[in-house]
């Protein structure tokens, strides 16, 4: 789950991580006092999950209270790679000597926390890795141990911090990881971390994602969750207990397991169709969810055949058969929809969709190619 | 032979009075899996499924009692890391963890731990180990399997079920199936399973299933190509996967350029592994 900037400066400041001064606005009315309480020039920043805000014209600086009030309406109308924004964070000026990038993230590589910082900051960080990857310093950090002293030193060196900042910097990177590992983060990223005219550290923008499989520990975080910052269809998948992706083709699939559902995908695409969506239903299959999921895939009026792949386990495929069969009592769909089980008593399982409008397959091969040809004559 | 399990295996199951761990368990007696005994804090003493399975409290009591060399583990997943932990103090040679779902964080500290270590771990987010007409440790169906000399890894769940039945259906027997899962931060990785296999007597070839995300097909590849003799056969599912989406396992997701599926091909392609285009075509590219 990805954290807001204003909800991450939020933390930071709880860990006593200099942030500038700043406050939330929802709506234009609210900008004038804030612009009073906070003096002088205020940059106004669009709170949506994308990266790309300034580019988008998500970022203004304002001189005036009025100029504020302009860029904060103009902003809060906007929406930036297709999520509305509906919070504007209105910070104080900061003058920039220096920019620094800092985070701690969850390396997959060496299955550790890895510390990175970089003098090359305010960049996006995947640019400075390809044209300066000798300006990225990259330190290990032993999860059992922590951040050590001498690292912290060693990357401060490396940056060619001056040292009058050293301390400071050090503190500053302690509480970062503290924030990690409290929040059971799986990054968090300050980029820039700037110096100051007035010669002081600040975060500039503040980066949380936190790790969904560890929210149980953190009630009060999981408040943080916006709802509109995720697709539809997938929160719709979540409530329904499945797992969901939205693609842009026309073959709606139905899969248990994640990685046999890619495969389905990637068989409809390797013979040339597209799939509508990812949608692994999970152990079993049982009527309700394969209802519920199918209503999901129908909602997409894109869709003009579905694909239901089903390996039966330990669950037999003549209980999925009947679970299928049951589900489509309650579904009426002229949509063609292809049905391959297999597994233990697969043979028995298409025994019984048979005489149905159910199209039985008994390869992947042959399901995904039926699938694709009734696609293509229902685009037709 | 085979690798990891087999006859000599004497299981134990954490959390093994939960559904998980009860339906599980029974399942695993059915395919003659040697399970001596159970864990549940607070429930030691009791017996489970009909008084075959003794439950003790604690791993280490466990294993002292019935010489336990194997535990799988189906707890919550919020206890995942502690239930790991603690048969790794019990000096269980093997720790297979079936959960999905355990906070990374708790997963990289375990990671550290095991370091020092003598344990091996596999998974967790995996079906488990099968090895054919001799034990079964995980929820891999037996019945999809025959005992055979081709060693299957495997990132996934569903997805291992079909190539073993696609091997069966082709008259093909598998000598030990390894499912290492599908999370992030995880035991045993492909490098690992495919020394094993490579050392092997029983294993003449191996079928690897991949997906996106991370490096380890990769690491794979250059492990194959510098000192595996046995031929390898790969399936990598998620070619349509778009980048930046989490397709369903916590560890199949595009970063950036990296972890994708046409990178993981082209590695092992280079250096002769063949490619499967869907799970059912590996086995007529199995050859000896």
């Amino acid at each position: 789950m990805k954290l807001q900037e204003y909800q991450s400066k939020i933390l930071f400041t709880m860990y006593g991580i200099p942030v500038p001064n700043g406050r939330i606005a929802e709506s234009v009315a609210e900008i004038k006092q804030i612009c009073e309480e906070l003096g002088g020039r205020v940059v106004i920043k669009a709170q949506v999950l994308s990266g790309g805000r300034g580019k988008a014209g998500g970022v203004r600086v304002a001189k005036t209270i009025e100029e504020a009030e302009a860029y904060a309406g103009q902003i809060l109308g906007k929406e930036i790679n297709g999520l509305p924004v509906r919070k504007v964070l209105v910070d104080e000026m900061v003058s920039i000597d220096k920019e620094i990038y800092l985070s701690i993230a969850n390396d997959r590589n060496s299955q550790k926390p890895l510390l990175m910082a970089s003098s090359f900051g305010g960049m996006d960080i995947e640019e400075v890795s390809r044209g300066n990857p000798e300006k990225i310093v990259k330190r290990v950090i032993d999860p059992l141990l922590g951040l050590r002293d001498y690292q912290l030193r060693d990357v401060a060196i490396n940056i060619d911090l001056d040292r009058a900042y050293w301390q400071e910097f050090s503190t500053i990177i302690n509480q970062l990881w503290k924030v990690y590992v409290d929040c059971d983060a799986t990054l968090v990223e300050i980029n820039p971390l700037v110096i100051t005219s007035e010669k002081r550290l600040s975060a500039l923008d503040a980066k949380i994602v936190l790790d969904d499989n560890a929210l149980f520990r953190h009630p009060n975080l999981s408040d943080f969750r916006d709802i509109n910052a995720e697709p539809p269809t997938e929160i719709q998948g979540r409530k329904i207990g499945v797992s969901f992706i939205k693609m842009d083709g026309n073959i709606g699939c139905l899969v248990n397991g994640a990685g046999l559902a890619m495969a389905t995908m990637d068989i409809i695409k390797e013979l040339g169709g597209e799939a509508a969506n990812f949608l692994d239903i999970g152990g079993g299959a049982n009527a309700k969810k394969v209802e519920d999921s199918l209503r999901l895939i129908l909602e997409d009026e894109k869709v003009k055949a579905i694909l239901i792949n089903v390996f039966g386990g330990i669950t037999r495929c003549d209980e999925v058969a009947k679970g299928i069969l049951s589900a489509f009592k309650e579904i009426h769909t002229k949509i063609p929809i292809v049905v391959r089980l297999v597994g233990t008593n697969d043979e028995e399982g298409l025994r019984l969709l048979q005489g149905t409008d159910l199209i039985p397959a008994k390869s992947l091969h042959e399901a995904a190619t039926i699938a694709v040809r009734k696609a293509a004559e229902g685009n037709a | 032979m085979s690798i990891l399990v087999n006859k000599e295996t004497r299981l134990l199951v954490q959390g093994i009075t939960g559904n998980e761990g009860l339906f599980h368990t029974e399942q695993m007696l059915n395919y003659t899996t040697n399970i001596v005994a159970g864990v549940t804090p607070g429930k030691g003493g009791e017996w489970v499924l009909n008084g075959k399975v003794p439950v003790f409290d604690s791993v280490q009591t466990a294993v002292e009692v019935t010489g336990a060399n194997a535990s799988v583990i189906f707890v919550p997943a919020r206890f995942v890391g502690d239930a790991i932990f603690e048969a790794v103090d019990a000096e269980i040679p093997l720790v297979v963890c079936i959960t999905e779902g355990a906070p990374i964080q708790d997963m990289m500290r375990v990671k550290q731990y095991l370091s020092s270590r003598r344990t091996r771990l596999i998974g967790p987010n995996c079906p488990g180990l099968l090895t054919p007409d001799e034990a079964k440790v995980g929820i891999i169906p037996g019945s999809i399997v025959t005992s055979g000399n081709i060693g299957v890894i495997s990132r996934s769940g569903t997805l291992t079920y079909e190539v073993l039945y696609a091997l069966k259906q082709s008259g093909m027997g598998v000598s030990t199936c390894v499912g290492i899962g599908g999370d992030p931060v995880k035991g045993m990785n492909f490098v690992d399973c495919l020394e094993l296999f490579e050392a092997d007597a029983r294993t003449d070839a191996v079928v690897m299933i991949g997906e996106i995300g991370g490096n380890d097909e990769e690491k794979a590849a250059s492990y194959i190509s510098s000192d595996m003799t046995k031929p390898v056969v790969a399936f990598i599912a998620g070619i349509s996967a778009p980048p930046g989406k989490r397709m369903g396992h916590a560890g199949a997701l595009i970063e950036g350029t990296s972890g994708t599926a046409q990178s993981k091909i082209q590695a092992l392609q280079t250096i002769g592994v063949k490619i499967a285009r869907y799970p059912e075509e590996i086995p007529g590219l199995i050859t000896f």
